[in-house]
This record gives C-alpha cells, sequence and structure tokens, in this order.
C-alpha cells in the first residue's frame, strides 16, 4: 500500500543535509508551507540554497536568516520598495552574508516548469536589454531575438496545498496553487504541508491540482495564521 | 498655473483607457488605484499575476491569506473568476492575453524604454512580474509623477536607472500630461487642467511634438 503520509513536519524533513537546494512553494501568503518553513528552523539545516518567489514579504522564509542558514536565494522578489521595513535577508544581502539571484517571474516559474518536464531550457524576450541578460545566450528564432534560460531543479520541494491523499494527490484552493504545483515536479524530494488528509476517492480526480505521482511526502498540519501586512 | 493631478485623479485618467471586454492587470503602488475608477458599465478582467482572473475590490475582514493579489492585498471575486497556477499566468501575460498592464514608473525614456525595479535611493530593488508584463502586455501603460523629488524630470531621453524593458511603453499618464509613445519620438496628446504644454515640456528631458489634438484632459 502506499502510504506518504508523515505524523510531524520534523519527521518529513529528517534527511534534509546541509548545503541543500530547497524549493519554496507560496506567493506572499499564500500557498506558503509555513509549518515546513518552522520545522526547517528548528532542524537548523545550514548553507541552503533556498528558491522562492519571495522572501520577508508575509511569508515566514526570513526565520531561516535568524540563525543564518541561507547561503544563497534564487527569488523575484527580495527587496521592498520603502526601506523602513527592511527584513533580516536583506540586512544579511547587504553585508554580503547571503548571496541573491534575482529572476523576472514568469522566466523563474519556467525555469522550474523545464527543470520538471525534462527540457533544457527556454527562450524567452523578457529580460532583453537588462541585467538579466548579462552572461546569457540569445537565440534568433524566426527573425527575433530571445534569451536562453536554463532549467531550475532542488533537492527538495516544501509546497503547501489544501487536501491531499495518502497517494500524495493534491487539492488547491484560491490563489493557493501559484507556484506549487510547478515546483511539485522540479525537485528530488517532495514534501507538501495539508491542512486537511482525506481516504482515496475523496477529492474528485477533476480537482486534483498535483497528481500523486510528483509528491512523496504529506504531512497534516493547521495553517499557521499569518496577517496581511498592507 | 495649475496643480497638476493627485494620484487618485492619474488613476481615473489611466481608468479612460479601459473598455469593456479588456483583461487588465494592475502592478502594485499608483496603478493599484485604478481599479477604484473602472468604467462602471464595462466588464473588465482584472489579471493577478499570482494565479487570478477576475478579481473584484480589495477586502477588508475575514482575510484569507489563499485569496490576495499580486500585491498580497486580500481581495473579493468577481462571477466567472478563475485560479490558475503562475506558469499559466505567465503564459497568459507572455503570450499576448493581457491586453493592458499599468505599471508604474521611475523613468522612461523618449523610445519607450521602462525603467522602474531598481531603486537607486535603496541600492537595489526587485523584479517581480514587471519585466513579463512589460514584454507580454498588448499595450503598456505607465503611470508616475512626471517628475521626482527635486524635478528631476522621469521622462527621459535615456533611461539612467537599470532597465525593465526595452521599447515597451505605449502610454504615458503623469500628473501633468498624457503622452503616446511612437517610434519616432514623443507626442504630448493632452495637458492636466490648468497646466501650459511649455510647462510640461520644461518638465521633460526629450523634446514632445504636439499631437494636433492637444487639449485638456476630461476628468
Amino acid at each position: 500500500m502506499i502510504d506518504k503520509v508523515y505524523a510531524t513536519p520534523d519527521d518529513a524533513l529528517h534527511d534534509v543535509p546541509d548545503g541543500a537546494s530547497i524549493m519554496f512553494g507560496g506567493f506572499v501568503s499564500a500557498g506558503t508551507p509555513s509549518n515546513l518553513i518552522l520545522a526547517l528552523q528548528r532542524r537548523g539545516t545550514k548553507g541552503i540554497t533556498g528558491i522562492a518567489n519571495n522572501i520577508g514579504l508575509g511569508d515566514l522564509l526570513d526565520v531561516l536568516c535568524e540563525e543564518r542558514q541561507l547561503a544563497k536565494f534564487i527569488a523575484t522578489f527580495a527587496i521592498r520598495a520603502s526601506g523602513t521595513r527592511a527584513s533580516r535577508f536583506e540586512e544579511q544581502y547587504r553585508r554580503h552574508e547571503v548571496e541573491l539571484e534575482l529572476v523576472p517571474q514568469g522566466t523563474f516559474v519556467e525555469r522550474i516548469r523545464a527543470g520538471g518536464a525534462g527540457l533544457g531550457g527556454v527562450l524567452t524576450r523578457t529580460g532583453l536589454g537588462t541585467v538579466v541578460q548579462e552572461g546569457k545566450q540569445v537565440l534568433d528564432v524566426g527573425g527575433a531575438e530571445y534569451l536562453l534560460e536554463l532549467p531550475l531543479r532542488a533537492d527538495f520541494a516544501l509546497i503547501k496545498a489544501y487536501r491531499a491523499d495518502r497517494l500524495g494527490n493534491l487539492q488547491y484552493r484560491y490563489s493557493g496553487r501559484n507556484f506549487n504545483p510547478v515546483m511539485a515536479t522540479a525537485a528530488d524530494v517532495v514534501i507538501a504541508e495539508v491542512e486537511e488528509i482525506v481516504e482515496t476517492g475523496e477529492i474528485d480526480p477533476e480537482d486534483v491540482g498535483t497528481p500523486g505521482v510528483y509528491v512523496d511526502r504529506i504531512v497534516r498540519c493547521d495553517p499557521v495564521p499569518v496577517r496581511w501586512e498592507g | 498655473m495649475g496643480q497638476g493631478l493627485t494620484r487618485e485623479l492619474i488613476a481615473l485618467r489611466v481608468a479612460r483607457e479601459l473598455r469593456d471586454g479588456m483583461v487588465v492587470n494592475l502592478g502594485i503602488g499608483l496603478p493599484t488605484l485604478v481599479s477604484n475608477f473602472l468604467p462602471p458599465a464595462a466588464e473588465i478582467l482584472l489579471q493577478a499575476e499570482n494565479g487570478i482572473l477576475g478579481y473584484g475590490p480589495i477586502k477588508d475582514e475575514d482575510f484569507d491569506p489563499d485569496l490576495i493579489n499580486a500585491g498580497g492585498q486580500p481581495v473579493t471575486l468577481l462571477p466567472g473568476a478563475s485560479f490558475f497556477d503562475s506558469a499559466a499566468s505567465f503564459a497568459m501575460i507572455r503570450g499576448g492575453h493581457v491586453d493592458v498592464a499599468v505599471l508604474g514608473g521611475l523613468e522612461v525614456s523618449e523610445r519607450g524604454d521602462l525603467a522602474n525595479w531598481y531603486l537607486p535611493d535603496r541600492g537595489g530593488g526587485s523584479i517581480g512580474g514587471a519585466m513579463d508584463l512589460a514584454c507580454g502586455a498588448r499595450r503598456l501603460i505607465v503611470a508616475m509623477t512626471h517628475t521626482a523629488r527635486g524635478g528631476r524630470p522621469r521622462v527621459r531621453t535615456q533611461c539612467e536607472y537599470p532597465l525593465t524593458a526595452r521599447a515597451a511603453v505605449d502610454l504615458i499618464v503623469t500628473d501633468l500630461a498624457v503622452i503616446e509613445v511612437h517610434s519616432d519620438g514623443l507626442v504630448l496628446t493632452e495637458v492636466a487642467p490648468g497646466i501650459d504644454p511649455d510647462y510640461v515640456q520644461s518638465q521633460t528631458e526629450p523634446a514632445l511634438r504636439r499631437a494636433p489634438s492637444l487639449r485638456e484632459m476630461d476628468l
């Protein structure tokens, strides 16, 4: 029998080594695997390369800066427009204690999609003529220029869904899907935090947002309350 | 000499560009205000790049962390709304399925280059969805104040700050004027009430051609 259910978020992260690359699903407060992030903080894993849309912006990822667990972060949004609410991450970035690779959001998700789909990269016009182009190959397709963006994978993906069954089928809710279904395809070990685990068959096949084949571990957790920061 | 438009009136003027049936993405900051002035009779679908098409007004109570727009604000849903993941969202954006994007700006060049992600005061910034929206939307409207603090013109011969996209802007709406970006330069089409076209030119680095139809904004 297939059973991917783990008892606690700490158990689900039992083999995450120092130096691991880890994707985190979520967009600000939506679809953020907060319990897994807090478990990773407790675990004290160091030298992490983190990959997430945002850090220090209504997510809990900034807690990983308390004990300097991050070596590098790949994100689309990490520095706020206002300096009065600088995150710990920003402070460490400015002290050169953590590296930041800033990626346009559409390119970020397509690189992850390519990584999970067995593709050698994607061609996009986004970033042409900007700093994003630096060091990248430009290809001509039908008379138009495109940037070659390379695939992105990770050792682990920590994602969040609304419901799961023991096979790992995931159902999302509202704008909680965002990067979660894409990241679920692009890591060696995919760990999903969900609000409810139901019997197989209870999630209508029409409603499965991520088929269980992509998911290795599931853990049920009460959502961590987050507030809108405005 | 007039005062120039408030942020709300800039947003109102931008909203006049939107038509029934359009799919529109509003950026963070001033562009978000445009949602307060959508033409009431028109059915306009607002796209949020975090994966919603058809969101409605900002919601003040019962905050649901899973129901937010791209600015992280809690939103309502209009009948006919849909959800999708970020890959589908940016396919929508880059694939030309979004009719209009409204973004804030720090600088726009006379070729329509946009600089809006890197904040020189902060020595950094975030790209978010801005580069994809600037490249992918069928029409790009930039809403901003005409000059920065200290009177530095934001409409420039060349952008000095790091670019968001090259030759991407179609229309500039500021507190002083409406300016169209044409392949051969900038055309002044409207001025804010009480603002003299010569004054607009004095606050703008490149030369503006005056449209034969140049008029005061109808607000």
